[in-house]
């Protein structure tokens, strides 16, 4: 890490006095996260779980979870809830049984 | 006119600018948890080692268990990352960042990085530990990030005590929290930003830090560059990360997530029988005593002799007075010796030789604080899955 800090600086100090000293701005730190490692697994409903589920939180929020078969349908209702009342998720009702058959079909 | 210093310490900001842009997530082994469902990716982000990769949005990276054998501090590339809300900061200028001091205070303030440096620097060596380290072995599981052991680390922080920025401020009569909120945002404005407080008297205790410095560097992005909360002896949710809000209440806190979030049963186990829900919760405060055998796997298969086992301690501040090991599942223990005392909020190293017969052993690790605390033999419950410090057990053979 230190010797690749060390050889990057050189060249990005050739670049900066190159500048005009005088519209020298602060560099801001840009950091790119990786890309997402999880997708769905196929089932019913996929869609639905799609636009509702992925556009806060990545999928593997519901592939990590426990399973077996205290964590099929009440488990996924309760946690489905959890996100409309409790974080805000804007889920219609309709899609809602959808969603949690989905979770308990799949995972 | 930029000195050399000057120009040097910007150069390698840039230098960072364009050295963090691995877009591709580099193809790794994956890992498995010894719980139920845990297969996990080894994922590697800018600034950071493989790490084992619990969800990509937010990031949450826990850490390798195999680096705290590695030695009491915990590298910066090894430190497990937590974050709740899916807008985490990825463009972060550190000389146009400030954090704002206002509400209850006779002068409000906004503080560069280089204000807070002017200030003197105090350094402590402290865990953070997630809430939820380990909360995948509870016994019935529950719902959350589903952890090992590795949401924990202990680094050297840098900075200045929360203390000296209040007092410059002025804390007006009456004020009772301090709420700290950081960069992070949710995705909609529905879900409850992310937002802790602090009782006045812990927040003026001279020993909560504004840290800008994490093992000599600067913090990593993940770990919340360029200025974080570090909340001693605390779980790391008081932790707030890309601190930039810090707002004196006459009233307590009422947000969400310490209102109903991180909450934990209100009796003296901070425990409930399995299963159940608890009559009145408080908020998770100091952590319960841990240790961790860390040389040693379970599982493992060790040669029959002599050998030297070794691990690490901790506790919520009080210090670690003792560590005890046992080779025979329990029906006798013997004083494991401390090692070099880094602070009472700091990992303490141990290491105990022992003679090992051919066969099957059964380790376990119990230690004691200075307040006479110590570890259960059976694991406690909470339906959060937070304060888990069961003793730890270890089985191995010996030929």
């Amino acid at each position: 890490m230190n010797r690749l800090f060390t050889l990057a600086l050189l060249p990005a100090i050739g670049a900066i006095t190159a500048l005009s000293l005088g519209s020298l701005t602060a560099a801001p730190v840009k950091y790119k996260l990786p890309e997402e490692t999880v997708a769905l697994k196929p089932g019913p409903n996929l869609e639905v779980v799609k636009n509702n589920c992925t556009a806060c939180h990545s999928v593997d929020y519901i592939s990590t979870q426990p399973r077996g078969p205290k964590f099929k349908k009440d488990f996924w209702q309760a946690e489905v809830t959890k996100m409309i009342k409790v974080y805000g998720a804007p889920i219609d009702d309709a899609d809602v049984p959808k969603i949690v058959d989905y979770l308990a079909a799949t995972y | 006119m930029l000195d050399r210093r000057e120009m040097m310490k910007r150069a390698g900001v840039a230098a960072l600018a364009t050295g963090f842009g691995s877009s591709k997530l580099l193809a790794l082994q994956s890992t498995t948890l010894p719980i139920g469902n845990g297969e996990r990716p080894l994922v590697k982000y800018p600034q950071k080692r493989p790490l084992i990769g619990l969800t990509s949005r937010p990031p949450q990276l826990e850490t390798p268990f195999s680096v705290f054998n590695e030695g009491p501090i915990t590298a910066n590339d090894a430190f497990f990352v937590r974050y709740h809300l899916a807008q985490v900061p990825l463009d972060i200028d550190p000389d146009k960042f400030t954090v704002e001091i206002k509400g209850k205070v006779d002068h409000p303030l906004k503080l560069s990085l280089k204000d807070l440096k002017k200030l003197p620097a105090v350094e402590l060596v402290a865990v953070n530990q997630c809430s939820g380290n380990s909360r995948g072995f509870f016994d019935p599981r529950v719902a959350g990030g589903q952890l090992g052991n590795g949401a924990m680390g202990n680094a050297r922080w840098r900075g200045v005590p929360l203390k000296a920025v209040l007092d410059k401020a002025g804390v007006q009569q009456g004020v009772k929290q301090v709420s700290f909120n950081g960069m992070d945002q949710p995705v909609t404005d529905k879900t409850p930003d992310f937002v802790k407080a602090l009782d006045i008297d812990h927040a003026r205790d001279g020993e909560v830090m504004l840290a800008y410095g994490m093992n000599g560097a600067d913090l990593p992005v993940l770990n919340g560059f360029p200025l974080r909360l570090v909340v001693p002896g605390y779980y790391g949710t008081y932790w707030v990360k890309h601190l930039n809000e810090i707002t004196l209440l006459d009233n307590v806190f009422d947000g969400f997530w310490m209102k109903s979030a991180y909450r934990i049963p209100a009796n003296d186990c901070h425990c409930v029988e399995p299963g159940t829900a608890p009559k009145a919760t408080v908020p998770i405060n100091r952590f319960t005593v841990r240790s961790f055998m860390t040389n040693v796997t379970d599982g493992a298969k060790l040669k029959r002799g002599g050998t030297t086992l070794k691990g690490i301690a901790f506790d919520g501040g009080k210090g670690i007075k003792e560590v005890a090991v046992s080779i025979d599942g329990g029906k006798t223990w013997n004083a494991a010796r401390l090692g070099k005392d880094l602070g009472k909020y700091s990992f303490r190293e141990w290491q105990l030789p022992v003679k090992l017969a051919a066969g099957s052993h059964e380790f376990r690790v119990r230690a004691t604080n200075n307040a006479g605390d110590t570890q259960p033999n059976e694991a406690k419950w909470n339906p959060a899955g937070y304060l888990r410090n069961v003793v730890e057990t270890v089985r191995v053979t010996a030929a």
